[in-house]
C-alpha cells in the first residue's frame, strides 16, 4: 500500500485491471474523470481500503465497479443516501459518490438537496454529460435547450439546471466544476473536495460523443469539449462574477467553499455530551 | 440489571427496546403514522449506546442509508407504514439483491395509499411478500403481543444477519399501541448473532460464493477485501453477468437459502388443534381475539383450534398441513379483503377455507369470530 503512495501516480495501480477493457464508449469523457478522481485519491495518499466509492444508476454508475477499493453500485438516484448511512457508521472512510445529471438532480433531486444541507463529510461527482446515455439518449435536466434527444424529438424546450448554483444555494459547503479537457485542473478541484471537511460537490463536464454529440452534430470528443472548455468562465484565472473573463455560462474551478460544522462530527459530539450526562446522573 | 426487568411497554417502544437489546446501532426512518414513536424512541436510546439516529428526506433514502451502514458494518434498521412501505420496495430488493442485513419494521395501517392512518388493518401481508419486483427471498415476523414485538424484533435482527437478507417485522396499529407488561431479560442472555466476516486474510476471497448453508461470507470495508457490491444480477466474485447459466445459478441460490432452511426461520404456535373441526388461522390483533373466540366456543361444545404463524414468510405451511389435517373448515379472519386466505387455500386447498374480512378501520373483535364460527358450525 505505502508503496504505492510513495511511487509516482500510475492509474494502474487504482484500477480493477481485470474488468478491462471497460465498457465506456470512444470519447466519453467519464474515463477522464475516472482518472483524476483516482490521481487525486493518490496525491491526497488515501488508503485503497478505507476508500468507499458510491455510484447510482447510468454510464457515470458503472465507472465505480473499475476502482480497486470497496464499490458500492445502488439503486437510481439514491447513492447519497447509502453514502449518508455508510458515512454516519464508518466515519474512518472516505466516503465518495459518483452520479450523473439524470441520477443526481432528477430522480436524485432530493437527495441532493438535503445532503448539501446537512453537510456531511461526502464527495459527490456529478460527471455531467447532459443526457441519459445508458438508456440510449433521453433528455436530462441539464440537456441545454433545442437539443435533439430521443424524448424531444424536436428540441428541448425545458430549462437546465445549474447544479453548482443549486448545490451552493442548498448549503454545500464545497462546490466545484470543471472540464474533461483540462484534467491537471479537474485534479485539483477534485483534491480539494477530497481535502474539504463537509459536504464536497463537484460538477464535471463530460462529454457523451456517443449518443448525444452525434444526434446534435457537436463532432468529435475533442470538439466537444474544447467547446464546453469555451463554454467556462476560469475561476481558477482569478475571476469573480462581476469581472469576467468571458461572458459565458458557467463558472468553473473551487466556486464556493466555507466551514460550516461538519454534520458527522457534530452529531458525534452531541452523542458524547449525552453520554456524559447519562453517566453523571447514574 | 441482573434479573429480568418487568416493564410496561406499548408495542412501538418494545420494538426500539428490542433492536437495541439486538444490537442495533442505526436508524434511519422517515415520520409516519403510526410508527413513528419507534423512530423517536431510537432518536432518544442511539446516541447513548453508541449508536447513530438519522431522520432522512423520505423513505427511499431512509432504507438507502440502512443499508449504507449496514455495508458499514452496522446492524442497521428503519421503521415505517403502508405509504413509506411502499416508497421502501427499492430499496428492499437492492437488500435482497445484494444480501445486505437488515430490518424493516411495518406497523399496518388502512390502505390503500393514504388511506386511514390512525386505523389498524393487515393489508400489507402480501406487500410483504411480493412488493418488490423480481424474484426475491423475504423473512416476514408478525408478533401478536407486546412481549412478542420485542422478541421478534430480536430475532428479526438475528435471522437478518444469519441469513444475510432483509426481515420484515410487521404488525397492526393496535398492538402497536397497546400497552403491556414486558419481560425484559438481562441484556447479556439475549441471544444475538452476527452475520459471518471475512477476515480480511483470505488469499481467495469471492463475496458472493455460498457456504454450507448457502449465505456468503460477507466483507467489511477496510478489513483488506476491496469488493463490488451491485444490485445488477453478479457472479460469485460480485461483479455482472448476463449468462444465462450464471444468471439462473445467481438468481436461485438467495432463494434457496431461505427454502432450505425454512427449519430455523419458521416459527408457529397452535391452540387446540390436536381434535378441531374447524381451525382459525390469523396474525396479530386477530389471533388474540381468536384465542379469546376460542375459550367461548370450547365452553359451548365446538370443536375450535388456532394456527398462529410468527414467522409468516416463509409460511410454516408443513406446520400448517399437520394442525388442519382433520379440520373440516379453516378459517381466516383478516383485517383486509382476504390476503392471508389466498396462501391458507394454497395450502390446505380451497374447498376447505371460509374467510371473515373487514376494511372498515376497526379490528376484528372475538364475537366476529365466534359469530362466524357459529355460522360454520350450523
Amino acid at each position: 500500500m505505502n508503496d504505492i503512495l510513495e511511487a509516482p501516480f500510475d492509474v494502474r495501480d487504482y484500477l480493477r485491471l481485470e474488468m478491462m477493457p471497460h465498457f465506456m464508449c470512444p470519447g466519453c469523457g467519464h474515463g477522464i474523470a475516472l482518472r483524476c478522481l483516482l490521481w487525486a485519491v493518490h496525491e491526497l495518499g488515501i488508503d485503497k481500503d478505507k476508500l468507499a466509492i458510491v455510484c447510482g444508476i447510468g454510464c457515470s454508475g458503472r465507472v465505480g465497479a473499475y476502482i480497486d477499493a470497496n464499490t458500492y453500485h445502488t439503486t437510481h438516484g439514491r447513492p447519497l443516501a447509502f453514502a449518508t448511512g455508510l458515512k454516519l457508521a464508518r466515519p474512518d472512510l472516505t466516503v465518495v459518490v459518483i452520479t450523473g445529471d439524470g441520477d443526481c438532480l432528477a430522480i436524485g433531486g432530493n437527495h441532493l438537496i438535503h445532503a448539501c444541507r446537512r453537510n456531511l463529510d461526502l464527495t459527490c461527482l456529478m460527471l455531467n454529460n447532459e443526457v441519459y446515455a445508458m438508456t440510449g439518449g433521453q433528455v436530462s435536466p441539464t440537456t441545454a435547450i433545442d437539443r435533439l434527444t430521443t424524448t424531444t424529438p424536436h428540441g428541448n424546450a425545458e430549462p437546465t439546471f445549474d447544479a453548482c448554483r443549486l448545490a451552493d444555494a442548498a448549503g454545500a459547503s464545497f462546490v466545484g466544476r470543471e472540464v474533461t479537457r483540462q484534467a491537471p485542473a479537474l485534479k485539483n478541484v477534485i483534491k480539494a473536495g477530497l481535502a474539504h471537511e463537509g459536504f464536497s460537490f463537484i460538477e464535471v463536464m463530460s462529454d457523451c460523443t456517443e449518443i448525444y454529440g452525434r444526434k446534435n452534430d457537436l463532432g468529435e470528443s475533442p470538439e466537444m469539449i474544447m467547446s464546453q472548455k469555451s463554454d467556462m468562465r476560469p475561476e481558477a484565472f482569478g475571476n469573480v462574477a462581476d469581472e469576467p473573463f468571458r461572458a459565458n455560462r458557467l463558472r468553473a474551478g473551487i466556486i464556493a467553499q466555507n466551514d460550516r460544522p461538519e454534520y458527522g462530527s457534530v452529531y458525534r459530539q452531541r452523542a458524547a455530551a449525552e453520554q456524559a450526562k447519562a453517566k453523571a446522573k447514574s | 440489571m441482573t434479573t429480568p426487568s418487568l416493564a410496561s411497554l406499548h408495542g412501538n417502544r418494545a420494538c426500539a427496546a428490542g433492536a437495541i437489546a439486538a444490537g442495533c446501532r442505526f436508524f434511519a426512518g422517515y415520520p409516519i403514522t403510526p410508527s413513528s414513536e419507534i423512530a423517536e424512541q431510537m432518536s432518544r436510546a442511539l446516541p447513548r449506546a453508541d449508536g447513530v439516529f438519522i431522520q432522512m428526506e423520505d423513505e427511499i433514502s431512509s432504507l438507502a442509508a440502512v443499508i449504507g451502514a449496514s455495508l458499514g458494518g452496522v446492524k442497521a434498521m428503519t421503521a415505517t407504514s403502508g405509504p413509506g412501505f411502499s416508497l421502501m420496495q427499492e430499496n428492499l430488493g437492492y437488500a435482497a439483491m445484494t444480501e445486505v442485513p437488515c430490518v424493516i419494521v411495518n406497523v399496518m395501517r388502512g390502505g390503500p395509499s393514504t388511506g386511514m392512518p390512525t386505523r389498524p388493518s393487515q393489508s400489507d401481508i402480501m406487500q410483504a411478500r411480493w412488493g418488490t419486483h423480481g424474484d426475491h427471498p423475504v423473512i416476514v415476523v408478525a408478533p401478536a403481543s407486546v412481549q412478542e414485538i420485542y422478541d421478534e424484533t430480536i430475532r428479526a435482527f438475528n435471522l437478518a444477519e444469519e441469513f444475510r437478507t432483509p426481515v420484515i417485522v410487521l404488525y397492526d396499529e393496535v398492538i402497536a399501541h397497546l400497552l403491556e407488561s414486558v419481560v425484559l431479560p438481562q441484556r447479556d442472555t439475549v441471544p444475538t448473532m452476527t452475520r459471518k466476516w471475512a477476515s480480511g486474510e483470505e488469499t481467495t476471497f469471492l463475496p458472493y460464493a455460498a457456504t454450507e448453508d448457502g449465505v456468503p461470507v460477507m466483507a467489511r470495508p477496510g478489513d483488506g477485501h476491496r469488493v463490488h457490491v451491485t444490485g445488477l444480477t453478479h457472479t460469485p466474485d460480485g461483479f455482472p453477468t448476463q449468462r444465462p447459466d450464471l444468471a439462473a445459478k445467481a438468481t436461485q441460490r438467495p432463494l434457496d437459502k431461505i427454502e432450505l432452511n425454512r427449519d430455523r426461520i419458521e416459527r408457529n404456535e397452535t391452540f387446540d388443534t390436536e381434535d378441531a373441526e374447524i381451525v382459525i388461522v390469523a396474525i396479530g390483533i386477530v389471533a388474540r381475539a381468536a384465542r379469546r373466540a376460542l375459550q367461548e366456543l370450547r365452553s359451548a361444545g365446538l370443536r375450535v383450534g388456532l394456527f398462529r404463524p410468527v414467522t409468516l414468510w416463509p409460511f410454516p405451511e408443513d406446520a400448517l398441513r399437520e394442525a388442519a389435517a382433520k379440520a373440516r373448515c379453516v378459517l381466516v379472519p383478516e383485517m383486509n379483503a382476504g390476503q392471508l386466505a389466498l396462501e391458507v387455500e394454497r395450502i390446505v386447498g380451497p374447498k376447505r377455507v371460509a374467510r371473515l374480512n373487514r376494511i372498515d378501520g376497526e379490528p376484528i373483535t372475538p364475537n366476529d369470530i365466534v359469530r362466524r364460527v357459529r355460522e360454520i358450525a350450523a
